[in-house]
């Protein structure tokens, strides 16, 4: 039988695809049961009862695929509380529904398009994040569009970067280069500095978006914050 | 009117409200909405200093006295812009309308502008509504809530057909300031309802119109300075960005500001406290003394007291010709032009 560990690892797995960060380190798992026979409980909470419904349900319906995928898993229940179409997704999310299920009639499409503009912004913003730092050491322009994918460094960042990459059909070959636009195209030499002054608002707006989201679970929650002083 | 150091401020607060929603002015049936929401609020406004957090039942409900003593006495605010917001589907008379704020105005001769409001999906009836209003009420401007609930739809755009009308009437009537704010609901639910590119779309066709995207665009700051770079009619209302960031994310705060000093410039960004989710006072005074914390901002432009002066009043007195008396001025040119990167540049970023 699986245990509770395995469960929360593979609930790390799950992003908000708006921030780009992991439901659990941004607190949206409430809890997470695990049953002698495997049958896992798991109850997800938000920072407003309005947050945009077609994320919402991202998060639950992945929550739920990254739990079913566990071997010796059996019942799976995800359940978003507190949320104004909660009941919605709820539904649609235990029936094993795609989005259009949750909200008949109210959908042109599914949420494939939304989740990849998405990744796009998040690959931006976390390639700044890298590109960044090199610079400030006296990395010059063309040494940091001659970076290919193994230059890049060894932390979460970058292997963030390189699963989105392949979420979005980016190379991610040693031959590669390591900053790239979201189409997969180089960033030339001669177009960094202003590829990083978009990109780095692309992450100033995910992060300070991120930054509300987290004040807003505490309040509602009233849980303490520990970076809050720090931002 | 705010003097410190010598320096004299003319505030205009380009968003404030006088809400009820209070329990009995509740819909039947929809009172998880109506309480949801006006919680929600309340929670943004615990994102303030401690010392200015108010009661929930004081937050539902505050008086004309709290108004005029939080908004006028000591909120340093010269004249404040009603954004008035139904949300009728929830709130029985509506959560603030144009006819409950224009009463709080009347009283206040002078120091309060009544902004209107209308909604495509009241077609031609909305547009008859909208020449009473601009009749009874003098409209220079009006708040769009484009998430608003209607009759099962949960939103609209605002360069759908529909619209259209609307803003041809507007620019008939000198209607000329259209405020837009952004839900998390429009039709159809799979697209992301914060992209602002029907703004973008309006704005170009309707060059004779300001428009004001309430909260910077919030969570879509990037897609809000990528278009108001290129269009000059557009603008950044800071209400939410001073209010839930400068206090209790100042990094994030620095860095915002910095962008929107970059992108958008300061002769384009107006002060909003958004009011009564926060109080003007320490909006005012916090923006008055704020400057980048420390050399890491180095790259973004410099802020100064003429930006400052704009911010907080002589852009917003400019957009609704509100005549500010002489020693609240700049003299021509003051102040730091914003940097605009091209826009090729931006259409080949994302």
């Amino acid at each position: 039988v699986t245990d509770r560990a395995h469960v929360l690892d593979a609930l790390g797995t799950v992003h908000d695809p708006e921030l780009d960060e992991p439901i659990t380190s941004l607190r949206f798992v409430t809890s997470c049961d695990v049953s002698a026979d495997g049958d896992v409980d798991v109850r997800l909470r938000l920072p407003t009862p309005q947050c945009a419904p077609n994320f919402a349900f991202l998060m639950a319906a992945d929550a739920r695929d990254a739990v079913r995928r566990l071997p010796e898993v059996r019942e799976v229940t995800v359940v978003l509380e507190g949320h104004y179409t909660g009941d919605e997704i709820n539904g649609a999310v235990g029936r094993g529904e795609a989005f259009a299920g949750a909200f008949p009639g109210e959908t042109e499409g599914e949420l494939d398009a939304l989740r990849e503009l998405f990744h796009r912004k998040a690959l931006v913003a976390r390639q700044s994040g890298i590109c960044e730092p090199l610079l400030a050491a006296g990395a010059t322009a063309e040494e940091v569009a001659a970076l290919r994918v193994p230059d890049l460094p060894d932390d979460a960042n970058a292997r963030r970067c390189l699963e989105l990459r392949e979420h979005l059909g980016i190379s991610t070959d040693a031959g590669a280069a390591a900053f790239v636009l979201p189409d997969g195209t180089p960033i030339a030499a001669a177009d960094l500095t202003h590829w990083l002054r978009m990109a780095r608002l692309v992450r100033t707006s995910l992060e300070a978006n991120g930054g509300i989201c987290r004040s807003l679970l505490r309040i509602r929650y009233d849980i303490p914050d520990p970076e809050e002083a720090a931002a | 009117m705010y003097e410190k150091d010598g320096e004299k401020y003319f505030v205009m607060d380009s968003h404030i409200h006088f809400w009820d929603a209070s329990p009995e002015n509740w819909v039947k049936g929809q009172e998880n909405y109506a309480k949801g929401w006006i919680e929600c609020f309340h929670a943004y406004q615990s994102l303030g200093p401690p010392e200015t957090h108010w009661t929930i039942e004081k937050f539902m409900k505050y008086s004309e006295e709290d108004f005029v003593k939080d908004v006028f006495e000591e909120g340093h605010v010269d004249i404040g812009v009603f954004e008035s917001t139904y949300l009728k589907e929830w709130y029985t008379e509506g959560f603030n309308t144009t006819e409950r704020n224009a009463r709080m105005a009347e009283k206040h001769p002078g120091k309060l502008i009544t902004n209107g409001r209308w909604d495509p999906r009241d077609g031609d009836a909305g547009l008859a509504q909208l020449e009473q209003d601009a009749a009874t009420y003098g409209l220079k401007g009006v708040k769009l809530y484009t998430a608003e609930w209607k009759n099962g739809s949960r939103g609209w755009r605002l360069d759908s057909p529909e619209a259209e009308p609307f803003l041809e009437k507007c620019e008939e009537l000198g209607i000329t300031n259209i405020h837009v704010h952004k839900g998390p609901t429009i039709w159809p639910l799979d697209k992301d309802a914060f992209d602002p590119v029907d703004i973008d779309i309006a704005a170009t066709s309707h060059p004779k119109l300001n428009f004001i995207v309430e909260h910077v665009g919030l969570p879509r700051i990037e897609d809000f300075c990528f278009m108001a770079t290129q269009e000059p009619n557009v603008y950044a209302g800071l209400s939410v960005v001073v209010g839930g960031l400068m206090f209790a994310r100042p990094r994030f705060f620095a860095k915002v500001m910095g962008e929107l000093l970059f992108w958008v410039g300061e002769d384009k960004m107006l002060f909003g406290s958004d009011y009564g989710i926060w109080e003007p006072k320490w909006q005012v005074e916090g923006l008055v003394d704020w400057n980048y914390p420390d050399d890491t901002f180095s790259d973004f432009p410099a802020v100064t007291t003429a930006s400052k002066k704009k911010i907080l009043g002589l852009n917003a007195a400019k957009l609704y010709g509100v005549d500010v008396p002489e020693e609240y001025r700049l003299p021509d040119e003051a102040g730091t032009p914003a940097a605009r990167e091209d826009a090729e540049l931006v259409e080949g970023a994302a």
